[in-house]
């Protein structure tokens, strides 16, 4: 245990040094456990580098993410995964002081190009975030809004049927089938997410990033949203943040533990939550940290 | 809260004790000193308030009476001869006809005592020189009051106009009459010829020399030309600056350097852009002098700071969380910005737009440099006719010698302050309205 701690100290350590050293420390790590998968990688990520400014925020991180995979990042805060999650749609665009470097690929194309964008990329890879984001508009015009934007249908009654099964598929229908017209803020916590969930599957996206969407819920409306995310990863690739381990181990299929800017270990997620194969994790996990 | 530890000696608990007693202790004090502070914001607020019910009184004491005209009673012999009309059915005759001349026969009938030229003079000027229109406009209408005698009342000169209006309450104003004058109008008086009407001419005419004819609709038109091309200006260019400026532009010394000039714009003098207007659209573009299209440009440039200032500060307060569901669909740049940022911030770029508007009603001294203080009788019919604004006539009535201008001047700040109330309340009820929440 002694050794443990001297080993997360020594890590924290390191991430105070100044930029410069903690840079060129950052090649000197290797993750743990299986970050890369052999086949059926949706998204494939390698050596990437985060900076705001200055700052490096991420060190050398690759991991790829399967098809129809849930995969879970968990991690004491500030620790990046917030960060990285946002690089795979590019939400860390609108951040004038962000950088990001390596290769990030979703189905071998590189998101990062200069000449892609984003906007196609972001009807790909959706994006819930922590707190429930409803449009101050009806709760039809909200699960609406991609579907128009991106001129998916073309008539009112195929809309309709859109804006149905995505409000099925969030299981929210049956509770707001009655009122589609009125305000989408006016929902409880748990209803707005699940709505914010469906307004990003009516675009039918191949990969739903989730930034720690429960973190704002009572566990009643966690339990609905986990239920969810269970069900949506027959049909959809989801990456998810989250501060809560059991969640983690609930809803996912493999686990990434990140650690002041580094991916420390990636791994089925029961193989993390029970033997996880190094020892910051273990600490992590544990609760002796973070 | 308190929950024991193992260092809890009783020694701490002393300290705590002796802690409470210190906190009791300055307690009193500093509940002194939050009423003190306390009561300087209600001092200030019933200054201010107490200033204001001055103000109003004021105002409101010496103008409210220029909403009343007194008129006259007098018996009119409309005959063809009277008149000097050989053709009653020629509608020039009637138009060119001598009404006022029937007015002064009228008056010389009611007081056939006067008979001294300078006098019968004095006497005509019982009536207000454009009495002879409402006559003939009388007229016009009715051709069959030819050749009849008929009662009408005419508006009566200004000085017996205040004259009557300040007779009931102590010392009357007598100015430049002479006992007779007096006599007269006392004489019409106890006929009962005398009495105060609405004064519609005040809303319906145009400026003049003489105050019984002045009114302020001029003013007005001038005023609504000159902030309807302001606002047709101002408001998509302010707007268009400032979505540029908060979403597009990069972050560098050349838009710090906008932004600062932005800022010092909206502190430079008002007269300054006046003069800027007078070289620039007067003398280098050659644009007509007096007009609203000009007077419009200058307050343009008044007003564009205080604008894209607002409405920088209301792109500002659309929570970050809405741009980024936007986005996190896939929303473009201008559809995150037209769908979602703009709806949200409209309420503050309209109240910013209504208290620059509202500014801009108010504003004297750049309308002065390019001309629009001139002395303009005719109603502006549109953005390139001459005309005058409402401060302006207030301006101009303000200097005008005859003392019935002073409860007109009164009266023209009355409407200007009902209409700046009046644009607070519209942004107040607009940012009411179209506010969403989340």
């Amino acid at each position: 245990m002694t050794e443990l701690n001297a080993v997360a100290q020594a890590t924290i350590a390191q991430a105070v040094e100044t930029p410069a050293a903690a840079a060129a420390s950052s090649a000197s790590y290797e993750t743990v456990g299986q970050p890369f998968l052999d086949s059926g990688a949706k998204m494939s990520m390698r050596d990437v580098d985060v900076f705001y400014g200055d700052k490096q925020a991420i060190f050398n991180v690759g991991l790829d993410i399967g098809q129809n995979e849930v995969l879970a990042m968990i991690g004491p805060s500030g620790c990046g995964k917030s960060t990285f999650l946002r690089c795979l749609n590019r939400m860390n665009d609108t951040i004038d002081i962000c950088r990001v470097t390596g290769q990030l690929q979703l189905e071998g194309q590189n998101i990062y190009d200069p000449k892609l964008d984003v906007v196609p990329l972001r009807a790909r890879v959706g994006m819930v975030f922590q707190k429930p984001n409803p449009f101050p508009k009806s709760i039809y015009d909200n699960v609406a809004y991609g579907p128009r934007i991106h001129g998916l249908v073309s008539r009112r009654a195929e809309l309709d049927e859109v804006v149905e099964t995505s409000l099925r598929k969030a299981s929210l229908w049956e509770e707001v089938k009655d009122r589609l017209h009125a305000p989408g803020t006016g929902l409880s916590g748990g209803q707005q997410q699940r709505l914010c969930i469906a307004r990003t599957i009516a675009v039918s996206p191949e990969v739903i990033l989730m930034d720690e969407p429960c973190s704002a819920l009572d566990p009643i409306a966690t339990a609905k949203i986990e239920e969810l995310i269970a069900e949506l990863s027959e049909n959809f690739t989801i990456a998810i943040v989250t501060h809560s381990m059991q969640q983690a181990a609930r809803v996912s299929h493999r686990t990434a533990y990140f650690h002041l800017g580094k991916l420390i270990e990636v791994n089925d997620t029961e193989k993390v939550f029970t033997n996880p194969d190094h020892e910051l994790t273990e600490a992590y996990i544990t609760g002796r940290f973070g | 809260m308190n929950k024991p530890s193992s260092h809890d000696t009783g020694a701490n608990v002393e300290n705590t004790m002796s802690t409470i007693d210190k906190v009791n202790r300055n307690l009193a004090k500093r509940y002194r000193k939050e009423k003190t502070f306390r009561a300087m914001g209600i001092a200030s607020i019933a200054f201010g308030l107490l200033c204001l019910v001055v103000l109003f009184t004021d105002i409101i004491g010496k103008g409210h009476s220029a909403f009343l005209q007194t008129y006259i009673k007098l018996h009119v012999d409309l005959s063809t001869e009277m008149l000097y009309i050989d053709d009653p059915s020629d509608p020039h005759q009637i138009a060119a006809a001598d009404y006022q001349g029937a007015l002064k026969e009228a008056l010389k009938e009611r007081f056939p005592e006067v008979t001294d030229r300078r006098q019968k003079r004095n006497l005509y000027g019982i009536v207000s020189n454009g009495a002879g229109f409402q006559l003939r406009q009388m007229v016009e209408e009715n051709p069959a009051l030819l050749n009849t005698q008929l009662d009408v009342w005419v508006a009566a000169d200004d000085d017996y106009d205040t004259y009557y209006k300040s007779r009931g309450e102590g010392e009357a104003y007598t100015g430049r009459f002479n006992e007779e004058q007096i006599s007269w109008i006392e004489a019409l008086i106890a006929d009962g010829a005398v009495k105060k009407r609405f004064n519609t001419t005040f809303f319906t005419a145009g400026d003049s020399r003489e105050p019984e004819q002045a009114g302020i609709r001029g003013a007005m038109m001038g005023s609504l030309f000159t902030l309807l091309v302001t606002l047709a200006l101002s408001f998509p260019i302010g707007v268009a600056a400032a979505v540029y400026l908060e979403e597009y532009a990069p972050k560098n010394r050349f838009t710090d350097f906008i932004e600062v000039n932005i800022n010092n714009l909206a502190a430079v003098p008002s007269i300054i852009f006046g003069l800027l207007g007078l070289a620039i659209f007067i003398n280098f573009m050659e644009m007509p002098r007096s007009v609203p299209l000009v007077g419009g440009f200058v307050l343009t440039l008044m007003t564009l700071p205080t604008i894209i200032i607002s409405s920088r500060a209301a792109i500002q307060a659309v929570p970050p969380s809405i741009r980024e569901a936007a986005m996190g669909i896939g929303a473009s740049k201008m559809q995150v910005i037209l769908h979602h940022v703009l709806p949200l911030a409209l309420p503050g770029m309209l109240t910013g737009t209504i208290i620059g508007m509202a500014q801009a009603l108010g504003e004297t001294a750049p309308l002065l440099m390019i001309g629009m203080v001139a002395f303009i009788v005719d109603i502006p019919g549109g953005i390139t006719d001459p005309a005058t604004a409402l401060p302006v006539q207030i301006f101009l009535w303000a200097d005008s010698p005859e003392r019935a201008f002073v409860e007109r001047t009164s009266a023209a700040i009355m409407v200007l302050l009902g209409f700046l109330i009046l644009m607070n309340t519209l942004a107040v009820w607009l940012r009411k309205r179209l506010e969403r929440r989340w």
